[in-house]
């Protein structure tokens, strides 16, 4: 059997208006689903584009990438016998879900190493640039460098985790003139060239935010993980706009200015994250085109999952590893590479938009960046619902300000205890005395993020550093401070309370809720995600 | 009645004057297996497997197989390039490539070792889809054999060597599979094959246990000017890496490649004793003359 190609000519997404004829529409529910019916005259659908055609020869638009790159030289003529080179890359929270192997920083590694080797490098250092995120296992590692790679430089050690909480493996690089410091791996700031191999899923990704926030650690990005850079970024996807990345890019000027050499390598994927067959395939079709065979494979998957344990749920979902295909590969100075893999995740995921909405509805699925093969926690519903989702868009939130926004998710109470230690202190301490962001951040955060305890797990076990929850409600202020409400659909009712939003059973009370915000019959609008799209909001 | 099975049994005699006319051979590489690529034939194939090939190199090679990333996105027919130590170098690829690969694919098996009578020559197309083709030689036949295969869809599993290795060493490519390369314009994909040999070496008719490898490499095309006899010398390079890249991982081999350091597959030019010695206590495993530490510590 041949693989299945593509569609060759993809639909772009598009905004439905929900009519009689419409059926009922799938929200993702966690690690399940919900078909709920929208209120006709009143509801529209925002739909994501089709997934584009990738790259027939990936091995080969790397290879040209590498000998052609934008506004730098390329890199063969970079490496040199006896220099150091150190080769950077995103961690497990990229992509999402984890793509089918092989993974494409596999593929650029490769492609890195055979022009090292070429060239007679020997010193070279592979890190994970997790920043302040949990330490990959070596299988996850094997993933996302794959076999020859992990063989070869993992048993002698230098195939490794960024640790940012190693007193003597990080320096300061120096200090943007609003006073932010720049910190940076020892190992990659004194490396003669960095090369850096990202993923961009989303348009957030990349560029600067790729260094200076992958290889630093607590002093370097609590400069922009804090609540006024993230309440003045609207939004985080959008780069123009965003004071985040504005933060990243002043680092970047002193990484330019006293740092080591960054060789950029970003490549983009498309929305491939179910597959054009298989079980998951129904999740990427629109509704009316499900055939009898998907509304037999959904009603099953969805019957088998109502079933089983969660615990066996979160196995089936998280062993999915999407079949993505590579869209483009450029690599050379930050920036100007930056700018051409941003219109690259635009043209597949940006989704016109007319006018905003009174409610605003959502599907939250099993996954974050932050629970890849983990628990997703109630702090992490809130962060995919009011960090992520509603913060890709363009231009200005699909809601209005004083709107009311309703997710689904049956948000447990659980936390996985090896990768969310901090977390778990946090939702029980902090968040059972305050739920405003600058509270917490001004009473907290200093506290959790020098712990000795949450350091020593960050630094030995797998566990996200003991100032990551805070961020994570930092990642929501924005959201937080526009929304009049959130809602949560068949949630832990205590845990949903716990967060500050309110608990329906039903869509219908959900909607009925809101309109003691936002007044009777309110324009809804439903953000039909994943796979991925951004709305690009006008008027 | 005697008379009779002698008149069934006993060939006419050719009277004087009369040319006999020759009969077309239908075995050797003249054997036709287009019956053997019907839809009923590969269910038995896949059958044969299934029921007997993974599990027989399941259990007598617990086979280790790296590389399938560099060939998950083939699509349309290859030549799969092997180097060659044992039968069980065929039962080790029907058993580890893909399955979407080994539906359709044929193996170019010596017309006079697979196919030297009707019998034989049925049991080797049906079992592992072989396909007649000379050793010795580069012939017209082989090649229509071969061609036909790759121009049907089929991948074609061809080990350039001729023949399985007599000492444990590689011997040197032959250009057919470089020919039809460049003749039917698909890409050829390098294996290296490693301990088959201490299963099933020449010579031996009962196979015992011992891990086994299969390195799969990157697919390579033969270039629009590129002469078949060189693009076969790239091809047992390549394989040559392949075999450093089991020994001494990916990232040494790529080093020792671009230093043109990549031990010779086919071992030193010496007598049979020093070549064996060479290879090491395991075939694969090359025998390091001064860079193995002592095996008593260091005083």
């Amino acid at each position: 059997m041949k693989k299945k190609k593509p569609v060759a000519n993809p639909r772009p997404g598009f905004v439905l208006e929900v009519d009689r004829q419409t059926p009922p529409i799938l929200f993702h529910h966690g690690e399940g689903f919900r078909l709920e019916k929208l209120p006709v005259g009143r509801s529209r659908v925002v739909y994501p584009g089709e997934p584009l055609r990738g790259i027939a020869d990936p091995d080969g638009a790397i290879r040209d990438a590498l000998l052609n790159p934008i506004d730098d030289d390329p890199l063969p003529s970079l490496l040199k016998p006896g220099m150091k080179l150190t080769i950077a890359f995103d961690d497990i929270s990229l992509p999402l879900p984890p793509m089918q192997r092989p993974d494409v920083r596999q593929r650029i590694i490769e492609a890195v190493l055979d022009m090292a080797a070429e060239a007679g490098v020997d010193d070279v250092h592979l890190i994970a640039a997790l920043c302040l995120h949990r330490r990959m296992t070596d299988t996850e590692l094997r993933h996302a460098v794959g076999d020859r790679v992990f063989e070869a430089f993992h048993p002698h050690g230098l195939l490794y985790n960024h640790d940012a909480e190693d007193p003597d493996g990080m320096v300061i690089l120096g200090h943007t003139e609003k006073g932010e410091t720049v910190q940076m791996s020892r190992r990659a700031a004194e490396s003669d060239l960095v090369v850096y191999v990202n993923i961009n899923l989303v348009s957030m990704d990349g560029g600067w935010k790729s260094t200076a926030t992958g290889l630093a650690g607590y002093e370097g990005v609590r400069a922009h993980h804090n609540v006024h850079t993230l309440r003045h970024s609207r939004s985080f996807m959008d780069q123009e706009n965003s004071e985040l990345h504005r933060s990243n890019w002043r680092q970047g000027d002193v990484i330019k200015a006293h740092g080591p050499r960054i060789f950029q390598i970003e490549s983009t994927l498309n929305t491939n994250t179910f597959g054009h067959d298989g079980p998951m395939a129904v999740l990427q079709k629109r509704e009316w085109e499900w055939s009898i065979a998907d509304r037999a494979a959904f009603t099953a998957m969805a019957a088998g999952l109502d079933r089983m344990p969660s615990s066996a749920r979160r196995k089936v979902f998280h062993s999915w590893k999407a079949p993505y295909d590579v869209t483009s590969v450029q690599a050379g100075d930050v920036e100007a590479v930056h700018k051409r893999t941003t219109e690259m995740v635009y043209a597949q995921h940006l989704v016109p938009v007319q006018g905003q909405t009174d409610v605003l509805t959502m599907g939250l699925p099993y996954l974050t960046p932050y629970n890849v093969n983990s628990i997703m926690n109630p702090i992490l519903v809130m962060v995919q619902g009011l960090g992520y989702f509603f913060n890709l868009y363009r231009g200005k939130p699909l809601v209005r300000e004083g709107g009311v926004l309703i997710m689904s998710h049956p948000t447990p109470w659980e936390f996985h205890p090896v990768h969310h230690p901090s977390y778990i202190d946090f939702f029980e301490q902090v968040l059972a005395d305050t739920t405003d962001p600058v509270e917490i951040e001004q009473r907290y955060e200093k506290q959790f993020a020098e712990d000795e305890w949450y350091r020593h797990l960050y630094r030995t076990s797998h566990a996200y550093h003991g100032v990551h929850p805070f961020y994570m409600w930092y990642w929501g202020s924005h959201a937080m401070q526009y929304l009049a409400q959130v809602i949560v659909v068949g949630g832990n009712e205590r845990a949903v309370r716990r967060l500050g939003f309110k608990p329906a059973t039903t869509l219908a009370d959900a909607l009925e809720m809101a309109t003691d915000i936002v007044g009777p019959k309110p324009t809804i609008t439903h953000y039909h995600n994943p796979p991925i799209l951004m709305a690009d909001v006008t008027g | 009645m005697m008379g009779w099975l002698r008149f069934i049994t006993q060939p006419p005699a050719t009277p004087k004057g009369v040319t006999k006319p020759e009969k077309t051979p239908k075995t050797g590489v003249h054997y036709d297996t287009t019956w053997a690529h019907r839809p009923a034939a590969k269910l038995i194939r896949r059958f044969g497997v299934w029921s007997f090939f993974k599990p027989a190199i399941a259990f007598y090679g617990n086979p280790r197989v790296i590389g399938t990333d560099r060939i998950r996105d083939l699509d349309g027919p290859v030549i799969f390039a092997a180097n060659h130590h044992s039968h069980a170098d065929t039962s080790l690829l029907l058993a580890t490539l893909p399955s979407r690969l080994r539906e359709d694919l044929a193996i170019a098996a010596g017309a006079d070792y697979f196919f030297p009578n009707r019998i034989l020559g049925a049991l080797s197309a049906l079992f592992i889809g072989a396909i007649p083709i000379e050793r010795t030689r580069i012939s017209k036949l082989s090649l229509r054999n071969s061609q036909k295969a790759l121009e049907e869809g089929r991948s074609l599993l061809i080990f350039p060597e001729g023949g399985r290795s007599p000492d444990g060493w590689s011997s040197e490519h032959k250009p057919g599979a470089a020919y039809l390369a460049k003749r039917c314009g698909v890409p050829v994909i390098p294996i290296y094959i490693d301990g088959t040999g201490s299963i099933l070496p020449k010579g031996k008719n009962w196979p015992k246990r011992s891990r086994c490898a299969v390195v799969f490499g990157h697919p390579m095309t033969i270039g629009d000017d590129e002469n078949p006899r060189d693009f076969a010398k790239t091809v047992e390079r390549r394989v040559a890496e392949l075999a450093d890249e089991f020994g001494t991982g990916w990232w040494q081999a790529r080093k020792n490649a671009y230093r043109n350091t990549t031990p010779e597959p086919t071992g030193p030019e010496a007598g049979a004793w020093r070549r064996r010695w060479a290879l090491g206590p395991k075939p694969g495993q090359r025998r390091s003359s001064s860079t193995d530490k002592p095996p008593w510590p260091e005083l």
